[in-house]
């Protein structure tokens, strides 16, 4: 692991971090890991300055580093598609300094052994910081509760059975029973597998015409309605993973209205694909929950800007060409997301009502409240966990250029807009191509 | 499109008008070679056709066949249990396979909606589509159109009624877009569990009761109903279903006088069906098999006479 950075300063950068009202251009310096001196001028002295790094940040955006809450990284057991030490790499060039990890793995994450080998396996590698989430029951099952004392202990900052909903209602109010003891979020895959029982896209005009078996909006509503009535009745913190539709937009916003204690993410592709992109059967955009439509994505894009929705979460899910390079009904769901998330999102602002605060918010200090990490904050005296950006790039990911083992992307080729520089984690750099041409 | 040529055939949107009507042109001609003492031209001599039918087939293979085998072709039929998908090989090896053994047309059938347009990437032949999931059979909807042109002399201005399991039917697809290219308005009917929930995206008028649909109709299809979608909490009964929705002479009565009856087989008599009904005057559902053979030897001569890329060239 690289040691954290002695002494580097980014000079004339337009500096914003919403949770600190913060929007100025600014001098930057990090000394030993730590945020020394932000403001106008704010050089290092003389006699430290020649051993310091100096990067030029004008034209560049300084950035509290992201946060997120969904991603499947799949060690241990199907390092095929991905490990944790090309996930964290991947992570750290999409500006991450923190990756939640979801407990599908092989062995599914449901002990405090699997934990354990998980941030182990995450030292060791280096790059941003792994926070791995317990499964709710054992194995996913959705029966019996898994040790949440032990796997909160072990370093697990949520539970979920992602992947897999919480069918039984009585489980569920359980789940959000017991780990509210613990204060530990329970993150919801939103899904009635009964309503959705061989589904392969959306229910609706083009599932009609492709003639794929339909996972109607109203399987995750119902799901999302009965959740919100058992986290009210429970008091416990409730996340809903990866929001797709515009029942389940109205649901949480009359749940938050009534002061709730309860929280959702929406995924990049969610907010700019809709089933229309399924026609040709291009299993890059098989996912789950589908890609919906034009009215979905729009509610979607509206609860980010207004907070309804409070997370940006990548639902990082690689898969291999084996996988995805078949007939669409056998291809796994899932799409790779850490890298593109910035680029694909930075354009979004100024629609809907979207503010630069507001995505930054939602990439990176909403994300680590909800997993109750300490937010990446710009503030002076903290940790550095920065993301370094170019506003302006214009580019095109390129098949091959990017450090996920896996490429199963609907995106590529696609212009993105900014574009992610270096990465700081725990005062460390994890990711830099500031030097590098492009 | 100016020209019809025909490259592939996956979908019914591979067509346009002149497209189709020079297949069911072409079908008229192979027509006439079927009721021949000698039912054998050899248009397609030293041509491989391989019917790759992943999903078990006997109507729909034999026809394929028996279309290839009369214009002179070397056919070879790859059922679903001989073939290598069973031993655990993907789709895109056996075609890899398939590919290199030169066929010039591949006739594919496969229970996943899009296997055709998955293989038609993949390969230096034609591909021709006998059937993807619950997708597209464009050669049913090619031989439905061809008789019913037969027996009414026209399409144009013509209602037709398809009605049972429209969800899961991809006959009814297929119809749905080539009969209305052909000038017929097409109606589609069922209850509603079996209707896409977005039903009117197949772009016809659609019905949840029988009769309405049957109302003043040029030609009424009828589709089989599967035994396997009872107790799914689709159908309740068989008997529900016949006494709701199956086509018996009181209700044909409701179609104009001269209607056609049609059915793409295997019929379940006394379900969707009745027999007075099936083997009626009215009823042209043998035709539809004879008719089945020109029109598959129309596409395989079409898509088998027009030039092949070779794969990774523009």
């Amino acid at each position: 692991m690289t040691s954290p950075v002695e002494l580097l300063v980014v000079k004339s950068v337009r500096a914003v971090d919403p949770a600190l009202g913060l929007d100025a251009e600014v001098d930057l310096v990090i000394e030993h890991g730590r945020i020394t001196a932000l403001g106008a001028g704010a050089g290092p002295q003389p006699a430290k300055s020649e051993r310091a790094r100096v990067v030029d940040g004008s034209g560049k955006w300084v950035l509290p580093a992201f946060v997120d809450l969904h991603a499947h990284l799949r060690e241990p057991g199907q390092e095929y598609k991905e490990d944790i030490r090309t996930g964290l790499a991947a992570a750290a060039a999409g500006g991450y300094a923190h990756v939640c990890v979801m407990p599908n793995t092989k062995p599914v994450n449901d002990t405090r052994a699997v934990t354990e080998m998980m941030l182990r396996r995450a030292a060791e590698v280096g790059g941003p910081r792994l926070h791995p989430i317990g499964a709710i029951t054992v194995g996913q099952k959705g029966k019996e509760l898994t040790e949440m004392a032990e796997l909160r202990e072990a370093g697990a900052v949520a539970v979920s059975d992602d992947g897999v909903c919480v069918m039984s209602s009585a489980v569920m109010r359980r789940a959000l029973e017991y780990a509210k003891t613990f204060d530990l979020p329970v993150i919801q895959h939103a899904e009635d597998h009964e309503l959705t029982a061989g589904a392969d896209m959306h229910e609706g005009a083009v599932s009609a015409r492709l003639g794929l078996r339909g996972w109607p909006r109203v399987a995750e509503d119902v799901i999302v309605a009965r959740d919100l009535l058992l986290a009210e009745y429970t008091g416990a913190r409730y996340h809903l993973a990866h929001a797709s539709t515009l029942g389940s937009v109205r649901l949480m916003r009359e749940a938050k209205s009534r002061g709730l204690a309860v929280t959702a993410e929406v995924t990049p592709h969610h907010l700019l694909l809709t089933d229309a992109a399924v026609i040709g059967y291009d299993t890059f955009c098989k996912v789950n929950p589908p890609l919906r439509e034009e009215a979905d994505i729009e509610a979607l894009r509206a609860a980010l800007a207004d907070g309804t929705i409070d997370a940006i979460a990548t639902d990082h899910a690689p898969h291999t060409s084996l996988e995805k390079d078949c007939e669409f009904s056998y291809a796994k769901p899932g799409v790779i997301g850490l890298e593109l998330c910035f680029g694909l999102l930075l354009g979004l602002v100024g629609k809907n009502g979207l503010t630069l605060g507001r995505l930054i918010d939602a990439l990176s200090t909403r994300p680590a409240r909800i997993a109750g990490l300490d937010a990446p904050t710009l503030r002076e005296g903290a940790l550095a966990e920065l993301t370094l950006v170019d506003p302006e790039a214009r580019w095109s990911p390129a098949r091959g250029s990017l450090r996920s083992k896996s490429d199963n992307t609907p995106f590529w080729g696609r212009e993105l807009c900014g574009q992610v520089l270096c990465t700081l984690s725990a005062g460390r750099v994890v990711f830099d191509r500031s030097g590098a041409d492009r | 499109m100016t020209d019809s040529r025909l490259r592939h055939l996956t979908s019914v949107r591979d067509l346009d008008r002149a497209a189709a009507l020079r297949i069911l042109d072409t079908a008229e001609a192979f027509l006439e070679v079927t009721r021949r003492p000698v039912r054998k031209v050899p248009t397609l001599r030293g041509k491989t056709i391989i019917n790759a039918f992943f999903e078990a087939s006997t109507r729909t293979r034999t026809s394929f066949e028996l279309a290839g085998k009369r214009l002179g072709a070397d056919v070879v039929n790859i059922g679903g249990s001989a073939s290598s998908t069973s031993k655990g090989e993907t789709l895109r090896d056996t075609v890899a396979t398939l590919d290199a053994m030169h066929a010039d047309v591949i006739v594919v059938r496969h229970s996943a909606s899009g296997a055709a347009d998955y293989i038609k990437g993949r390969t230096r032949a034609a591909i021709v589509n006998g059937g993807d999931g619950m997708h597209e059979h464009p050669t049913q909807a090619l031989l439905d159109a061809f008789t019913i042109r037969r027996h009414v002399g026209r399409l144009e201005g013509l209602t037709v009624a398809i009605c049972g399991d429209i969800q899961h039917s991809r006959v009814a697809r297929s119809n749905a877009l080539l009969l209305p290219l052909l000038g017929a308005k097409v109606r589609l009917a069922g209850p509603q569990t079996l209707l896409p929930h977005d039903a009117a995206a197949l772009g016809a008028e659609t019905f949840t009761r029988l009769e309405p649909a049957l109302e003043g109709a040029d030609v009424v299809m009828m589709l089989r109903i599967q035994q396997e979608r009872l107790g799914s909490a689709l159908l309740p009964t068989l008997r529900e279903y016949a006494r709701t929705f199956g086509l018996n002479r009181a209700r044909l009565g409701l179609a104009k006088p001269n209607a056609i009856v049609m059915h793409p087989g295997p019929m379940n008599r006394g379900v969707e069906i009745n027999d007075d009904v099936a083997d009626g005057e009215r009823s042209v559902i043998t035709a539809q098999v004879e008719s089945g053979v020109a029109v598959r030897m129309a596409v395989l001569y079409l898509c088998a006479t027009e030039p092949g890329q070779p794969i990774g060239s523009e």
